[in-house]
């Protein structure tokens, strides 16, 4: 079998388990510690396995983020990709998904891989657009909600997801194919893949790097514009009760009270 | 700019319109100018009438896709029409898996940003606003279109309400596909499902990690059965291969907005909020008394599932 070079787009977000806040410019606050998305390490666990089966290759990682952030890709580093892109600018700010996925389509084509992998949404921006943009960027053709993966030769076949189950989708490679939460089991960094993770190799680029002009890009460049950020309004308190046996008596009063059961 | 023309993406499943199309065609309505549907079928015949009946004068069709999937080849018709200048000044896509491929493409084609998870859409003067909801549905985001159109949007599912206009079936007319894309589906799979779909549902019962394991997911089942419930999930238990993708509820996953939803062992991680926190009513039983779930619950119980709802479950077969 050829070798099996697979790009995976990956994402570096404030950790959702803290509370989000969002800077003056009503840009997300991305200033404390940025963590590897978990709808990625899917994509990454996925690429990881394609180039075992294939026997030969390797996974690059693909990431957009301030301040030169790599804690994100060392994890994913250190879950054996080789070797990582990452676009740092401060003229990404505010940058929406078009403009995201236009500098992420540049660092792909330096790194001609045979198979684009990404998450289905992040975490953090859930936008959704991005595979379908990369893939329309570079003419490749694309598979979004993969539930599983499959290369054969020169074409990849996929369980997509969709309302009523799931499609046997077929397409030929170089393709972008975007990987559902739970496809497969992302596995743990060992010790040694965290050591080995410090060394690897992690390009950093510029927009100016990929050839992109910096007024293109970034808040200057994004057709939107935020006018305002609201409160949404909160639902009113209800009665939390503790559970001393009777509790499930309450539910079924609750219930007949709206005359559903 | 005035908003002349608006064109929303219809989708329809066995010849049935989906609500979601509906709804934003209903939207689209109140914004004034004319509005038209696109969609990708053979049944475009069948299709006209729900759709007129909703408020779409015309329906531009690209024909059977011959397999391919919709987001190529229906955005390469959409640009060209837009490029030969007959295309909308806005463009209203559902957030489903073929709305956000169409837009995504399309967006590239026409190098247009487009504006997702969007829950409203409202004329400010000449401007086009829609509104997202970020932090699990705490704050409203803003957000105003400020090149020239086409402009591009995505809306959640039940975010308006579908009216019928008593408008007659809409014309049909075609819309050239310039590129049938490489991506072809070759095996359909339907999943069977019984009872209640997830999003038509009057009540859900969903359940999460609290559970344990997954053989107790059997109780929910239980309890869907005798209230004649959809039985939902949490993201958590859906990735841990305890349920199908298919019953996810939350930010991946459906949009639910029942009578009651009742939300066992589940914390209420914003992802799963955003899915549910539109029910009228909310039931809540967490181990955790600081379990988000418990601040958009109606009536929270604080106690273990695994007492509560064999009671419960004990309770409703009594009656």
């Amino acid at each position: 079998m050829p070798a099996m070079h697979v790009v995976v787009c990956v994402k570096q977000i404030p950790d959702p388990a803290e509370p989000g806040k969002l800077e003056g410019d009503n840009t997300l606050d991305r200033s404390g510690k940025l963590i590897l998305d978990e709808s990625d390490s899917y994509g990454v666990e996925m690429a990881l396995q394609l180039v075992d089966k294939a026997g030969d290759g390797e996974v690059t990682l693909v990431s957009m983020a301030p301040n030169s952030e790599t804690s994100g890709l060392r994890t994913a580093l250190a879950m054996g990709a080789a070797k990582a892109i990452l676009i740092s600018d401060d003229a990404l700010s505010g940058a929406g998904a078009l403009d995201t996925a236009k500098v992420l389509a540049a660092a792909i084509e330096k790194a001609e891989p045979d198979l684009v992998l990404t998450a289905t949404e992040s975490s953090d921006g859930y936008t959704g657009t991005i595979p379908g943009q990369i893939a329309a960027l570079l003419s490749l053709p694309s598979i979004t909600f993969a539930k599983e993966v499959h290369v054969d030769g020169q074409t990849v076949n996929v369980q997509r997801q969709t309302e009523a189950g799931y499609d046997e989708v077929t397409c030929p490679l170089p393709a972008v194919v975007s990987v559902t939460a739970g496809v497969v089991e992302p596995r743990y960094p060992s010790f040694k893949g965290i050591m080995a993770a410090k060394s690897k190799p992690v390009e950093q680029l510029t927009v100016a790097d990929l050839g992109i002009d910096a007024a293109q890009v970034g808040a200057a460049g994004a057709g939107q514009e935020i006018i305002a950020v609201e409160d949404a309004s909160a639902r009113e308190a209800g009665e939390i009760i503790e559970d001393d046996g009777e509790g499930y008596a309450k539910i079924v009063s609750f219930l007949d009270g709206l005359k559903v059961i | 700019m005035a908003l002349n023309r608006i064109w929303v993406y219809a989708e329809a499943a066995d010849g049935k319109v989906s609500p979601l199309t509906l709804e934003l065609l209903t939207k689209a309505r109140s914004l004034g100018g004319t509005v038209e549907a696109v969609y990708a079928g053979a049944d475009v015949d069948a299709v006209a009438s729900p759709l007129g009946a909703h408020g779409a004068t015309k329906v531009h069709s690209t024909g059977d896709l011959g397999g391919a999937l919709a987001g190529v080849p229906v955005a390469s018709a959409i640009a060209k029409a837009i490029t030969d200048g007959n295309g909308p000044d806005l463009l209203m896509f559902g957030t489903t898996y073929e709305g956000r491929d169409v837009a995504a493409r399309l967006s590239v084609a026409v190098d247009k940003p487009v504006l997702t998870n969007n829950v409203e859409i409202e004329l400010d003067g000449d401007a086009i606003v829609v509104t997202e909801p970020i932090f699990g549905g705490t704050k409203l985001v803003k957000t105003r279109f400020t090149d020239p159109g086409p402009h591009l949007a995505l809306f959640r599912p039940k975010s308006f309400v579908a009216e019928e206009s008593g408008g007659a079936a809409a014309e049909v007319a075609s819309l050239e596909v310039t590129d049938a894309g490489t991506a072809k589906v070759t095996n359909r799979h339907v999943e069977e499902a019984t009872g209640p779909k997830l999003d038509e549902a009057n009540i859900v019962v969903s359940g999460g990690r609290g559970l344990g394991e997954a053989g107790k997911y059997e109780m929910i089942e239980t309890l869907a059965k005798l209230l004649k419930a959809a039985p939902g999930a949490s993201r958590a238990i859906v990735d841990a291969g305890w349920v199908p993708y298919s019953y996810q509820v939350g930010q991946t996953g459906k949009v639910v907005k029942p009578t009651v939803y009742i939300a066992a062992g589940i914390s209420g991680a914003t992802q799963h909020l955003v899915g549910m926190k539109g029910s009228k009513n909310i039931i809540a039983i967490n181990k955790d008394r600081e379990a988000p779930i418990f601040t958009v619950a109606d009536l929270g119980i604080v106690g273990d599932v695994h007492k509560v709802l064999p009671k419960l479950i004990e309770a409703l077969q009594a009656r």
